[in-house]
């Protein structure tokens, strides 16, 4: 075991005890980067400077007796999330050129925190994606291998925040999730990661995918750590007019509450055709555990669960075709010049942007054009308000819903990509809970017949991250994961 | 008698309806902390969330919301407590978000009327659709450089209020009345400065024309006019247009158009026309905005008394005529000026000064009543030194000129010149004896019936004594001098 | 609904896309796949139901009318891809 195995709640205790420094343990992560990344590319860009003086800054701070809560912890930072200063590309050709003269609030906390930025991690172009095949910046790799050596991806869209975790070449990240991007890449990686409450961190700062959707949060190896990251980025910002005006509660200390007497929710929707044995398996197994620890299990329904994913890719993409208008070559970015404004435009936006994007943009452009609005963008508002009454009514009964993460462990880059839906089915367990607001979190609790990382989801109440951490420590004290990826730092030949 | 315009085929109605953005007077932005002055350097009144940089998100700024409501109660409308923003899309080199957001479906305020008079005294009633929020896009300069438009954001997310009225006019004279009485409410509130060179009062006018009679046709826009003269002059112009078109056999199109108050047309707008979807949904970096009823209500209580009420007042007041009254209050300085003057004195007097002496000082030195050489309490002790006698009124138009030059005080200046009137009986008698004795023979000529020879001696007697002598006293002396 | 070729044109139009010829028919497809998957909701029953608008469920905060922000030229200008003097430059545009 060396330092880079350590959890974060770990790393914070030997650097509290002086048994490792911040600029050890942040020099071990730089080398495992510089090792690993040219084959994950997990990071767009490395940041090895600023994590060195950050480092620095935090063994003085601690020297000083003034250590903020994340002293010397070092992170991957999504590359979605605007840094000053510091290149920042949404994975997406069209920012390749941009450097923010800003910082985003959830970076601008953690930097304050005393975190360590390794660098900005990969993603689907634009958070656009479940696979981070669509990333301009190339693929990421999963770092957990199959037996037919086939490259996995790790999920997306916060894929190269999972990569790098998983590898661990970095102790925790950042993610945004819209439709399931932390949960659904952490599942795939075998970590954990939260989408907390919309609202719950602020959305200043991050390049917007869906803005009614777009929700950062935390992945890391264990529940705990999820807990601490989330704790730092969280809280009101008055720069965001979603963000909600409430304290932010210890959700370090919610990990350790137990859930006895919990009622625990098991929605019959999420029971899909031709779901996988072994999907159905460790939900089973998620179930048992929780019984066992002193929950009640209830059999909830939420009759909306399958129009998620049809409101979702209308919702979405007609947001974004909006959010990315701004991308026009004129004030910032790349731009391709053209014999008249217009000319500029489509060619700056053609060359720009990449084929998801493009397909979710001219979705997302026709859904609300005249004529189709109210058939498609109107009545998909209007599905998604039933999705929400399914949640408050189910969430009348219980206390946290448990379903699975996602339909299949990681796939190898090339499959399922004959046509853009099936790669949509990706999300069918992770919209639902994107829809209408509420905290889920994705805990690695199994691995299917080929050994690799399965995750079960918990979803809960508006603001209630608390009941979401409790459950998900449970899960994941019963299930005793403890597997590892193939392609880790140290372990690689 | 309606009003028409004759046609070939015979006379013409017209319909107008007016887009008023009128950019609300406030500190900051709609949805950004930058400052709104106008001609600051290029770009330098610009936040990122102005520029539409990549994760930047709108907060609304309070006292643009009190405005619109201020306004929206200024016009006698409806104030919804629970509004929407909504984003309208369309690419434009000053559109930096790639949409303008706005408020489509259920805007602040919703219907209001204004009052407009007419030249023939005749008043109208013009309807208020609605009042909604928006932000201002930037600015395109096309003309500075050979191949290159230049960009400056700064009027990008200023606060507008974009005002819809009902297709309620019926000629150019009563779409600049509505547009004259409009600029003067928003004065009155202090919610937009209408100050129309600067832009921030643009007009939007909406213009078709019918037989008489008939169901309205299909209408035109005419973009961004932006005086009320220019606008009298579109509404007349697109008019014409339009009815030549129907009277050539063909077809007027729903388009939007620009005027050219220089060659005296309108042109259709091309590149507005292009991929017209403006693709309004939800602004979803936005919350509804709801309105607290006790908020609006003291907004309410705090609103300035507004020009129809006040021109009533002013007549029930001060026994001032409704024309008077109308002209002061055109503006609230000056009804504000003319109120402190009159106050305690003879208000007719008042009323005559300042429309007469006043206005026209006003005029020559190309001053306005904010900073007239010639404040309230300076007019108002002019005026009481003309009451108590201390001058008589030629002397007063005298000391008023040089108060226009000076900004003194009468006082001063009558104590400074000598020109206190002279009301010694004795010094009045002594002049007209020397008056009379000079012209015997106009003395004889008066007795011998030629009665209005009676004004030519008290011009000679009020030259004597350099314009100084009271007139009362010198007429009266007069007359009995002369028997 | 199903979009042909013209109404692929015409959205790329709208979004400011250039698509070279040969990519309207892939375009075509894949759009009609997204928008048969999305039918489904005509199935729903949503009579009465009012659409949700956004992830929050709260109401607007309103801001101070303070100048907190601008003057900052050199920052506003520093990523553009065309800078004469403080202005953004882009090819001219006719009206
Ligand atoms: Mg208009
Ligand atoms: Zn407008």
């Amino acid at each position: 075991m060396t330092m880079l195995d350590l959890t974060i709640a770990e790393a914070l205790d030997a650097l509290a005890a002086k048994r490792i420094s911040a600029v050890e343990l942040t020099e071990a992560h730089i080398g495992a980067v510089e090792a690993l990344n040219p084959r994950l590319n997990a990071f767009i860009t490395t940041t090895p400077d600023i994590a060195r003086d950050r480092a620095k800054a935090a063994d003085a701070a601690r020297a000083a007796g003034n250590a903020p809560a994340l002293a010397g912890i070092p992170l991957a930072i999504k590359d979605l999330f605007c840094t000053e200063g510091v290149r920042t590309t949404a994975a997406s050709k069209i920012l390749a050129p941009f450097i923010p003269p800003y910082e985003s609030t959830v970076t601008a906390r953690l930097k304050a925190a005393g975190s360590v930025m390794l660098g900005k991690a990969n993603l689907d172009e634009f958070a656009m994606g479940s696979s981070n095949i669509t990333s301009g910046f190339g693929p990421v790799e999963n770092p957990w291998q199959r037996a037919d050596g086939a490259k996995l991806v790790p999920g997306g869209s916060s894929g190269g925040s999972a990569s790098a975790v998983a590898a661990r070449i970095a102790l925790g990240a950042t993610g945004t999730d819209t439709g399931g991007s932390i949960r659904q890449p952490a599942s795939f990686c075998g970590i954990a990661g939260i989408k907390p409450t919309y609202g719950r961190c602020s959305r200043f700062g991050i390049v917007a995918f869906a803005s009614s959707l777009d929700q950062a949060g935390s992945m890391a190896r264990t529940v705990e750590d999820c807990a601490i990251l989330l704790g730092a980025m969280s809280g009101f910002d008055e720069k965001d007019s979603t963000s909600a005006d409430r304290p932010v509660p210890d959700f370090r200390a919610a990990c350790a509450r137990g859930v006895k007497g919990l009622r625990i929710g098991i929605p019959a929707e999420y029971r899909v055709d031709g779901m996988a044995p072994e999907i159905e398996k460790l939900w089973q197994s998620g179930i048992d555990w929780l019984k066992r620890a002193g929950a009640d299990i209830i059999d909830v329904s939420l009759p909306h669960t399958q129009y998620g994913l049809p409101v979702y890719y209308i919702v979405a993409p007609a947001e974004a075709s909006s959010n990315l208008a701004r991308y026009d070559g004129v004030r910032f970015g790349a731009r391709v010049d053209g014999e008249d404004l217009i000319d500029l435009y489509e060619r700056t936006r053609a060359a720009g942007f990449g084929a998801e994007v493009k397909r979710r943009v001219m979705i997302g452009t026709y859904v609300l054009s005249a004529g189709y609005y109210d058939a498609y963008y109107l009545r998909a508002q209007k599905v998604r308000a039933l999705i929400l009454r399914d949640f408050t009514e189910a969430f009348a009964k219980i206390d946290a819903l448990l379903t699975p993460t996602a339909p299949s462990a990681a796939f190898a880059i090339g499959e399922k990509m004959d046509d853009p839906v099936t790669m949509y089915l990706n999300d069918v367990f992770t919209v639902p809970a994107s829809l209408a607001g509420v905290p889920a979190m994705s805990i690695p609790a199994g691995q299917d017949a080929r050994g690799l990382p399965l995750g079960l989801q918990v979803i809960g109440r508006h603001f209630d991250e608390e009941t979401v951490f409790a459950v998900s420590s449970a899960i994941e004290r019963a299930a005793g994961f403890t597997a590892l990826p193939g392609l880790r730092a140290g372990a690689t030949p | 008698m309606s009003y028409t315009i004759g046609g070939e085929t015979g006379p013409w109605e017209l319909v107008i309806g007016l887009e008023v953005h009128a950019q609300i007077i406030s500190k900051s932005k709609l949805f950004s902390g930058a400052a709104t002055e106008f001609g600051a350097e290029p770009n330098s009144q610009v936040s990122f969330i102005d520029a539409g940089f990549p994760g930047m998100l709108p907060v609304i700024n309070r006292e643009c919301v009190a405005q619109a409501v201020r306004t929206g109660l200024g016009l006698d409308a409806r104030i919804n407590l629970i509004s929407r923003f909504d984003r309208k899309n369309y690419f434009y080199a000053d559109l930096p978000q790639g949409y303008q957001i706005s408020q489509y479906d259920q805007p602040i305020v919703g219907a209001g009327t204004v009052e407009i008079e007419l030249e023939s005294g005749e008043t109208r009633s013009i309807g208020i659709t609605r009042l909604h929020l928006e932000q201002d896009a930037g600015k395109s300069m096309h003309d500075q450089h050979a191949s290159k438009s230049f960009v400056d954001l700064n009027r990008s997310g200023v606060a507008l209020m974009e005002i819809v009225s009902e297709p309620d006019m019926r000629n150019p004279e009563e779409a600049g009345a509505y547009l004259r009485k409009l600029r003067t409410i928003l004065r009155y509130l202090g919610t937009c400065d209408g100050n129309m060179d600067e832009g921030s009062m643009r007009a939007d006018v909406n213009v078709s024309v019918r037989k008489p009679g008939e169901a309205f046709r299909t209408r035109c826009e005419v973009k961004n006019v932006n005086s009320i003269r220019f606008v009298m002059q579109a509404v007349e112009t697109e008019a014409r247009r339009q009815i030549e078109v129907w009277e050539s056999g063909g077809v007027v199109e729903q388009e939007t158009r620009l005027f050219d108050p220089a060659r005296g047309v309108t042109r259709s707008m091309r590149s507005k026309e292009d991929a017209h979807d403006y693709r309004y949904f939800p602004e979803p970096d936005l919350l509804p905005l709801v309105l607290d009823e006790t908020w609006v209500a003291a907004l309410k209580n705090d609103l300035p008394e507004l020009p129809d009420a006040k021109r009533a007042r002013l007549v029930r007041d001060f026994g001032i005529s409704a024309y008077e009254s109308a002209i002061f209050v055109m503006e609230r300085a000056t009804a504000d000026f003319f109120e402190t003057v009159a106050k305690g004195r003879d208000a007719k007097l008042v009323a005559n000064w300042m429309l007469g002496d006043f206005f026209a000082a006003l005029n020559r030195t190309g001053r306005n009543i904010e900073d007239s050489p010639v404040s309230a309490k300076n007019l108002g002790a002019l005026l009481d030194l003309i009451s108590d006698a201390t001058i008589n009124g030629k002397i007063a138009k005298e000391v008023f000129e040089i108060m226009v030059e000076t900004g003194d005080t009468p006082g001063a200046i009558i104590e400074a010149r000598g020109l206190r009137q002279v009301t010694d009986t004795g010094a009045i008698d002594t002049a007209i004896d020397r008056v009379l004795a000079a012209n015997a023979d106009k003395v004889a000529e008066y007795k011998s019936g030629k009665e209005k020879l009676f004004g030519f001696f008290v011009g000679q007697v009020m030259k004597a004594m350099a314009g100084k002598g009271n007139p009362a006293l010198v007429n009266e002396a007069l007359k009995t001098k002369l028997g | 609904m199903s979009l042909d070729p013209a109404m692929v044109r015409r959205i790329a139009k709208l979004a400011r896309i250039r698509l070279a010829d040969d990519e309207v028919p892939r375009l075509q497809g894949e759009l009609n796949a997204i928008l048969g998957y999305v039918e489904q909701l005509a199935a729903v029953d949503v009579d009465g139901v009012a659409p949700l608008t956004g992830g929050a469920q709260m109401t607007m905060r309103m801001r101070e009318d303070r100048v907190t922000d601008g003057g900052i030229p050199d920052h506003v200008l520093a990523n553009a891809p065309d800078r004469i003097g403080d202005f953004f430059a882009v090819p001219k545009v006719v009206e």
